[in-house]
């Protein structure tokens, strides 16, 4: 059902009509409720008016009955929009697990992005019509917020941990992008495009792209350049764990407790790796906070989960991941029972 | 200490009963320290008057061409911090709330006379740090002062207004505790308290919000202050600290900050709709603990804030609810003001006008607070021009619109002089055309997905652009208007007798302007609030058929 | 009680109906404003809940450099403070002006014995470079090497350490400041059994701000009093 809804940006997503929808039920309930309560006020105004400079109003003694009626209605309604923007929320905040993956790293004043395949650009992002996208989104610097207007979608991006939102455009088209939270002198420079593109289009764009090769790729680079590798033994053997399988399996800790490896703890381990230290394993990394920047951790992440996914076929499945992501935005680590490629392309493009 | 107990000769007011500047700047009479803060709050909606007027120039076109981008952000900056702390907390209690209550509850002054001097200067105190802020360059976080950029990044003035805010807090905090102590302890015999009227409630409610809340961002701005000169880390998450810990605590106070600014202006209504409808309020009770049921519920519904800035889905949910909860109250004040227009005898005046324009506003202002609080909506809504044109209705559109009803009501009682009632009329119509025109247009650019705190914007976002700015002027004259007439009055104004509206409550019973002491002795209170006839002729309607009324009850 | 200025005392403020009404408003007053301290130090207790939480250990490491045996001293010299602050209520009460001066400078002795006790720790402090403040913090032996525990996170304790405690023992300051008035008033007789509001109240101050310490204790320093080192 697509209600077209004046002063509104294009719909070119699944959430769109869904949210106007909200929207457009939210201003006639204001007119209706509005209009009949000014109704009644110049109706009085006009029927009661003073007539006489001495003359004093009639007492009117209250109305239980009333006052009920006019707690318990609104009540209800109010309890209506609730459950409706409530249902809302859920959709847009719970990202499904099978979607295309982007990176995207905030940083004053612009946008980062690289996708799976190893295209990066910057201001722009472009993506295919018809597909679930799972943006996974973290900043450089002070927090940013990442809103497409037409898309009805937008989240923080806060230093420190991961954003995860996702969003299926439905429609070929170039939309605005913007940097919803203030954050500092350019602030409102911080705005690009997104291009939805049709399927085959989108190809040739990323086949246009360069030859950096994917994130997961390049993060198999860093994990050599940084001498990760030289404790991080395949073999277990080393004096770091071995990592292979480790993304989206249970980690239990030194001190018992246990934790879901999932993208928020990868960073957490790689920048703060004193923090929570794998059962068995004494604390002797080094931080690497300073030595690499966001965009090189995400790509850390992604070697570390593909290291999952070419190697076994899913490990522990964890269930409620919730706990483990600080900002509660449950980030289902899509491990397991990838069904097709096609959807979710696999980390390890030739 | 105590005074000598003088016999005040009739013809002697609080204004006319000692000269010079000192006996201004010393004064204990909480109705010569209300006019200290007229004077002050006055300023400060001017200074911050002509941020915004920069503000809504630069956004005439979609380049920023007018000032540049670190400017603007100074600009909206300083429009904030000084509109909200400067302006809007302290405008109806410190200035109508400081004059009234004593007066209203029957006593000679409030509780500490003293500490309420002292809260004026620890305003103004306040008040210099961030003028001076303001004067070295101005701040550019934003009024709300979200970490890391306010810690790490921003290049403004940080600590001088952190400072500032952090003062003034205190002013408000002796305020709200002067207030308590005095509803408390001081009311006159058989004033009962389903005898206050119900400005007082609300600013019973209002007091709670401000003890409770301003020690919360007093020391939350204390640890941004601290954070930014020391930097260790407590907002900071590479040394393990969390950003939106700050985001929690700065809304815990600055969402009910919200209600210290609404909450007396609905006290205002209440007092303006009873007295120029000439009628008892309908529904007393249910008006009065609204507003503690608001003051109370306020407390929990911080969180809205954060609907986007990843905190759990689960925690949304719950602020969602309890922000629909705090609605209702409101709701329920709607319908008793509207209600006790029913057999009244409504006056046209002034004061009724901005009443009026009230009641608009803040239907349209509260309305659209159920779409922000609409969780999946607010993903699409939050921080656009939508959030700016609610917030302003609810705070420009009901806070002002109440500080000005209320102004205008009780000026001949405060100056002794009648404003003259044609021009006020006037101006009341210009405020609320200039209102409307200034800010409708940012409910369409919000959800069209304008950002706020843009200094340039795409194209399309143009033309209501303009049409706001237009209005922004039409407004600003608005407000020109009632200062111009206002002190006009002061000395051609005729003189005010002691009760000009017919009105009811113990300050239409002393002489205008009143004396140091309020009352040649203390009064006996033996009568309802809004008692305009004795109670035995109430006509009660509760057993009302279904054409009684028809607007009211039969909504939805 | 209209015509109550006719028996006026001299301590009624003009705006007052009679004593009781006086007294009444006071001892409100003072109650609503330590309410508004609770808030105060509450946004601290919420910041040091959540990372108590979050850093446990790196908290108990840091709060193991604390000297607890200090502080213990500082918890009993507090409240033996309160109670020599009852008895001067007690004595204020009775009319008992000697009792009443000793009492109150007594009070004044032990506040600032915690004070004097207090800026021993700050200096080991200082002189330890645990004080998290740029180019000076240092969470390292005197000979560079480095202490357990991540560094980043113990600074955060002792900063909440340093916040917390410094404006503890600001109100310390402004308490001992308030009994000097209190003390200088019961010197020129101004208190009397039925006029000693001023003492109550200035009681009730003393008492809460012995009680925040009650609190700072155990989270600051008993916290990590179980590790051993050096």
């Amino acid at each position: 059902m697509q209600i077209p809804v004046p002063f509104s940006p294009d719909q070119a997503s699944t959430f769109a009509s869904d949210t106007d929808n909200l929207y457009a039920f939210l201003w006639t309930l204001t007119i209706i409720f509005g209009l009949g309560l000014v109704i009644a006020i110049f109706f009085f105004a006009v029927k009661y008016r003073r007539r006489s400079p001495n003359e004093v109003g009639h007492p009117v003694a209250g109305a239980i009955g009333l006052e009920l009626t006019w707690t318990i209605i609104p009540f209800l309604i109010f309890m209506g929009i609730f459950a409706w923007g409530t249902e809302l929320y859920f959709k847009i905040y719970r990202t499904p697990s099978a979607a295309k993956e982007v990176y995207v790293v905030g940083k004053q004043w612009m946008w980062k992005i690289q996708h799976t395949e190893g295209q990066r650009e910057i201001d722009e992002l472009h993506v295919p019509v018809g597909t679930r996208i799972k943006l996974i989104m973290t900043t450089e610097d002070v927090i940013h917020s990442f809103y497409i207007p037409a898309f009805r979608m937008k989240l923080d991006v806060v230093p420190g941990r991961y954003s995860t939102v996702w969003f299926e455009p439905t429609q070929v088209g170039k939309y605005e992008l913007f940097c919803a939270e203030y954050c500092g002198t350019s602030h409102s420079g911080m705005i690009g495009s997104v291009y939805v593109m049709e399927p085959a289009e989108y190809q040739a764009w990323l086949a246009g792209g360069t030859g950096e090769g994917s994130p997961a790729q390049q993060g198999e680079k860093l994990f050599q350049q940084l001498a990760c590798n030289s404790c991080h033994l395949a073999n277990g053997q080393g004096r770091g764990p071995r990592l292979q399988g480790v993304f989206g399996s249970t980690v239990e800790l030194g001190d018992g407790s246990k934790i879901v490896a999932n993208e928020d703890y990868v960073r957490e381990s790689i920048l703060n790796p004193r923090a929570k230290v794998v059962a068995g394993f004494q604390p002797i990394m080094p931080t690497f906070q300073g030595l690499v920047s966001e965009e090189q951790v995400l790509q850390l992440v992604a070697y570390v989960r593909s290291l999952t996914q070419e190697g076994q076929a899913g490990g522990t499945t964890p269930s409620g991941s919730t706990s483990t992501s600080p900002g509660g935005n449950p980030t289902p680590p899509n491990n397991q029972s990838k069904p097709n490629a096609g959807q979710a392309p696999a980390r390890q493009r030739p | 200490m105590s005074t000598e107990a003088e016999v005040l000769a009739p013809r002697v007011n609080y204004l006319n009963v000692a000269y010079g500047v000192k006996s201004w700047l010393l004064t204990k009479d909480h109705k010569r320290i209300a006019i200290l803060y007229l004077l002050t709050v006055t300023l400060f909606f001017f200074v911050g008057g002509i941020f915004a007027a920069g503000v809504r120039l630069e956004l005439l076109t979609p380049k920023g061409d007018l000032l540049q981008s670190d400017t603007y952000n100074r600009f909206f900056t300083m429009h904030g911090i000084v509109m909200v702390f400067f302006f809007l907390i302290p405008s109806i209690p410190a200035v109508l709330g400081n004059f009234l209550i004593p007066i209203m509850v029957g006593a000679k002054d409030l509780a500490f006379p003293r500490i309420n001097l002292l809260s004026w200067y620890i305003y103004v105190l306040g008040g210099l740090f961030t003028i001076l802020a303001i004067v070295l360059g101005g701040v550019d976080t934003g009024w709300t002062f979200y970490a890391p950029l306010s810690t790490n990044y921003a290049n403004g003035n940080v600590l001088l207004a952190g400072i500032g805010v952090f003062i003034t807090g205190f002013s408000s905090i002796l305020t709200g505790l002067n207030f308590i102590v005095t509803v408390h302890t001081m009311r006159a015999p058989g004033m009962t308290w389903f005898r206050l009227p119900l400005f007082v409630w609300s600013h019973y409610a209002t007091s709670l919000v401000m003890i409770l809340g301003t020690p919360v961002i007093a020391i939350t701005v204390l640890l941004m202050a601290l954070e930014r000169i020391a930097h260790v880390g407590i907002f900071d998450p590479a040394l393990g600290g969390d950003p939106v810990l700050f985001q929690h605590l700065f809304w815990f106070y600055s969402h009910p900050a919200v209600y210290i600014m609404i909450l007396p202006a609905m006290g205002v209504i209440s007092e303006l709709i009873a007295n120029m409808a000439r009628k008892n309020i309908f529904g007393y009770k249910f008006v009065a603990f609204s507003s503690i049921a608001i003051a109370v519920f306020g407390f929990l519904v911080w969180g809205h804030h954060l609907f986007t800035s990843t905190q759990s889905i689960y925690a949304g949910m719950v602020f969602s609810i309890l922000s629909y909860a705090v609605a209702i109250p409101s709701a329920i004040k709607v319908f008793n003001w509207t209600a006790t227009l029913y057999r009244g005898s409504i006056s046209y005046d002034t004061p009724m006008l901005y009443a009026f324009g009230f009641i608009g506003f803040f239907i349209i202002g509260g309305m659209t607070g159920l779409f922000l609080a609409a969780l999946g909506l607010d993903i699409h809504m939050h921080d656009t021009y939508f959030v700016v044109a609610h917030f302003h209705y609810i705070m420009v559109g009901g806070a002002v619109m109440g500080y000005l009803g209320g102004m205008h009501f009780w000026w001949p009682k405060i100056t002794g002089r009648m404003y003259p009632e044609g021009w006020a009329r006037f101006g009341a119509l210009v405020v609320f055309v200039g209102f409307n025109l200034t800010f409708f247009p940012q409910f369409l650019l919000g959800y069209m997905g304008m950002p706020r705190r843009y200094h340039a914007y795409p194209d399309h976002f143009q033309v209501l652009n303009v049409m706001s700015t237009a209005g922004a002027s039409v407004l600003g004259v608005g407000y020109l208007i009632p200062m111009i007439y206002l002190i006009w009055s002061l000395k051609y104004g005729p003189k005010a007798p002691a009760n000009p509206w017919g009105a009811v409550g113990l300050e239409w019973t002393t002489p205008s302007p009143p004396p140091t002491e309020n009352f040649p002795e203390t009064p006996v209170v033996t009568w309802d609030a809004y008692e305009f006839r004795p109670i035995e002729e109430a006509e009660v309607i509760g057993a009302l058929g279904p054409g009684d009324e028809p607007d009211i009850s039969g909504r939805h | 009680m209209a015509d109550s200025h006719v028996t006026t005392h001299y301590g009624l403020a003009h705006h007052f109906d009679n004593m009781e009404q006086q007294k009444e408003a006071g001892s409100l007053g003072m109650w609503t404003f330590l309410i508004t301290e609770i808030m105060f130090f509450g946004g601290m207790f919420l910041a040091y809940i959540l990372y108590r939480g979050k850093y446990g250990n790196d908290f108990a490491i840091a709060s193991s450099h604390l000297d607890w045996k200090l502080g213990g001293i500082n918890t009993m010299v507090l409240i033996v403070s309160s109670l020599t602050m009852a008895m001067a209520v007690y004595f204020s009460q009775k009319g008992n002006k000697k009792w009443l001066l000793t009492c109150i400078a007594l009070t004044m002795m032990f506040g600032a014995t915690f004070l004097v006790i207090k800026g021993f720790e700050y200096h080991d402090k200082y002189v330890t470079h645990h004080i998290p403040l740029r180019d000076f913090w240092s969470w390292t032996e005197p000979n560079g090497e480095a202490l357990p525990g991540d560094s980043g996170h113990v600074q955060m304790f002792y900063w909440l350490y340093f916040a917390m405690t410094g404006v503890h023992a600001l109100h310390m300051v402004v308490g001992l400041g308030i009994m000097s008035v209190i003390f200088w008033m019961a010197m020129r007789d101004r208190f009397t059994p039925t006029y000693h509001s001023p003492v109550e109240i200035s009681g009730l101050y003393w008492h809460f701000v012995d009680i925040v310490w009650i609190f700072l204790f155990p989270l600051l320093y008993l916290l990590g009093a179980h590790l051993t080192h050096h």
